[in-house]
């Protein structure tokens, strides 16, 4: 291991799903506290903390230190939409690797059990038509003017991808679901284990066409921690903490560059490749190395278009990337082995570390029912609106 | 008629020819519906408004059909081709189906009433139909 690498010491995620009993504090805490655990480590260890809860009232990292140990440390709250979770863990790196500490602590943690559909604002209906905000609207541009809504928004970019490729179907986009709902029945930690048919899938609640219910990411609570260390700290550490640490062999976080339709739809696909392009770079690997992914899948017609941002298939490939069977576990690259977000859940800032809890599981060796046999090299990708793109390659240690 | 009439949004331009109006970068062209300090693309600081194209094709588009409070369900919503600028818009005078809405059709931008106020302004707003 060289000494200006960064590994992953420690990580955990909670139980995802309802939590009534807990709040975002007793959450963020219990993953907090299993992270230390699993890395072998205390606070006292750690050099940073950086934490994020979207829907919080900010200052979450000082309220997660007053539950676990309050050392004085510098603390970072960070807000990146969906991508919240791996900022936090990108900001520990960072700091290892700015020479500052050599360990630290990311924790990312959401309540959201039935918060309901996200983007949702209650119409604004005045009895005075006043132009007001920054297109001057006299009233509410929520469905009179296209769709603020999340499941609307990654329809259209699913839908998007159909019409520049074509094959892009209700019922492929449902069969995306399906592999996800069947992979999280081996996954004892997702909101959801059951699995469900195509038709089941198909006949749900439409929200927004092509996206039934049961294709949408699922809000729920939940929180993933994480311990990050330099190369040489890691040296000093027990043979077992060596053998478990995973590589963190890129990490990117990338924001949306200017694209001429990026002003009326969100462009989540420009950002994306150009943070795995630099993954890879970074990484040393391409898309053909990797033995698992967990990407953004925060809807079913997400999910299409990041086979492609992430080079997985050749570009404009993803249906029949798909079709192929690649994606599912047993295929060439599995993708979502979790359950994903559509069936895992999406505690919005826990996502991003709790995608890379799953990649460590495997590398580890650790994933039981649902390991991905001889995993090497696994890719963890999270999207926010806004937008943000994190990616991180992550590698078995060679001990 | 006496009642006067305000266009939904800014940049909905109204009279005998409806159309939209963006603010286009004079350096480089990108074009924008709600104003800019200096342009997301070249950083350059000078725009011009200009008319948007009223003809377009729908490049993507999804059925709400499970919405916000008090945002009237279903409709389309819509990113239509306008000859090189896209525009988000609804999909009006169409069924609401995914056998009557499809990926490339033409549309063409329509108004309609969104109704009076209480000092009977009357706002009108903005969206495509098959054209």
């Amino acid at each position: 291991m060289a000494a200006d690498d960064i590994y992953i010491l420690g990580i955990v995620m909670t139980k995802f799903g309802k939590h009534p009993d807990k709040d975002t504090v007793d959450l963020a805490a219990e993953a907090a506290m299993g992270a230390l655990k699993d890395a072998g480590v205390t606070m006292a260890d750690m050099g940073v903390l950086a934490a994020g809860c979207l829907m919080g009232q900010g200052g979450i990292g000082q309220q997660i230190q007053k539950q676990v140990g309050q050392t004085g440390i510098p603390v970072y709250n960070v807000s990146n939409a969906c991508a919240t979770g791996a900022t936090a863990l990108r900001t520990a790196v960072m700091a290892i690797k700015a020479g500052e500490t050599d360990m630290g602590l990311a924790v990312g943690v959401e309540k959201l059990a039935g918060v309901g559909l996200l983007g949702a604002r209650p119409a604004s209906n005045s009895k005075e038509w006043t132009p007001s905000g920054r297109f001057g609207a006299v009233t509410g541009t929520d469905g009179r003017i296209g769709t603020d809504n999340m499941p609307g928004t990654f329809a259209q970019v699913g839908m998007e991808y159909g019409h520049k490729y074509g094959g892009a179907t209700f019922e492929l986009f449902a069969k995306i679901a399906e592999k996800n709902h069947a992979h999280s029945t081996l996954n004892p930690l997702a909101a959801y284990q059951k699995r469900m048919t195509l038709d089941e899938i198909m006949n749900d609640v439409m929200i927004a066409y092509p996206n039934t219910r049961s294709m949408c990411s699922a809000n729920c609570d939940g929180a993933a921690a994480a311990v990050v260390v330099s190369g040489e700290k890691l040296k000093t550490l027990s043979k077992e903490q060596q053998r478990r640490a995973v590589k963190v062999s890129a990490s990117v976080l990338t924001s949306d560059p200017y694209q001429e339709a990026c002003q009326v739809l969100p462009d989540v696909n420009t950002l994306t490749r150009i943070a795995a392009k630099k993954a890879y770079e970074q990484a040393g690997v391409g898309p053909e190395d990797l033995n698992l992914v967990e990407l953004h899948d925060c809807f079913a017609t997400a999910e299409l278009v990041h086979y492609d941002n992430l080079m997985l298939c050749e570009e404009g490939g993803a249906v029949d990337f798909f079709n192929s069977g690649a994606t599912w576990r047993t295929g060439k690259t599995p993708v979502n082995v979790s359950g994903g977000l559509e069936s895992k859940g999406h505690p919005i800032a826990a996502t991003g570390i709790a995608n890379i809890w799953e990649v460590c599981h495997h590398l580890r060796g650790e994933a039981g029912d649902r390991q991905i046999e001889g995993a090497k090299v696994g890719l963890a990708h999270v999207i926010g609106l806004g937008s943000a793109c994190g990616v991180h390659i992550l590698e078995k240690s060679a001990l | 008629m006496t009642t006067t009439q305000v266009p939904h949004v800014n940049y909905l331009v109204l009279g005998a020819k409806p159309h939209l109006e963006a603010n286009e970068c004079t350096a480089c062209g990108a074009r924008f519906f709600d104003r800019r300090n200096a342009c997301a693309s070249c950083f350059k600081t000078e725009f011009k408004k200009v008319s948007v194209a009223t003809d377009g094709i729908v490049r993507s588009f999804t059925i709400v059909t499970f919405a916000s409070p008090g945002v009237p369900v279903p409709f389309v919503a819509a990113i239509v081709d306008c000859g090189g600028t896209s525009v988000r818009g609804n999909l009006i005078n169409v069924d609401p189906t995914p056998e009557k809405v499809s990926l490339g059709m033409k549309v063409r931008l329509a108004t309609y009433s969104l109704g009076a106020d209480d000092s009977g302004i009357e706002a009108i707003g903005f969206g495509f139909e098959p054209a």
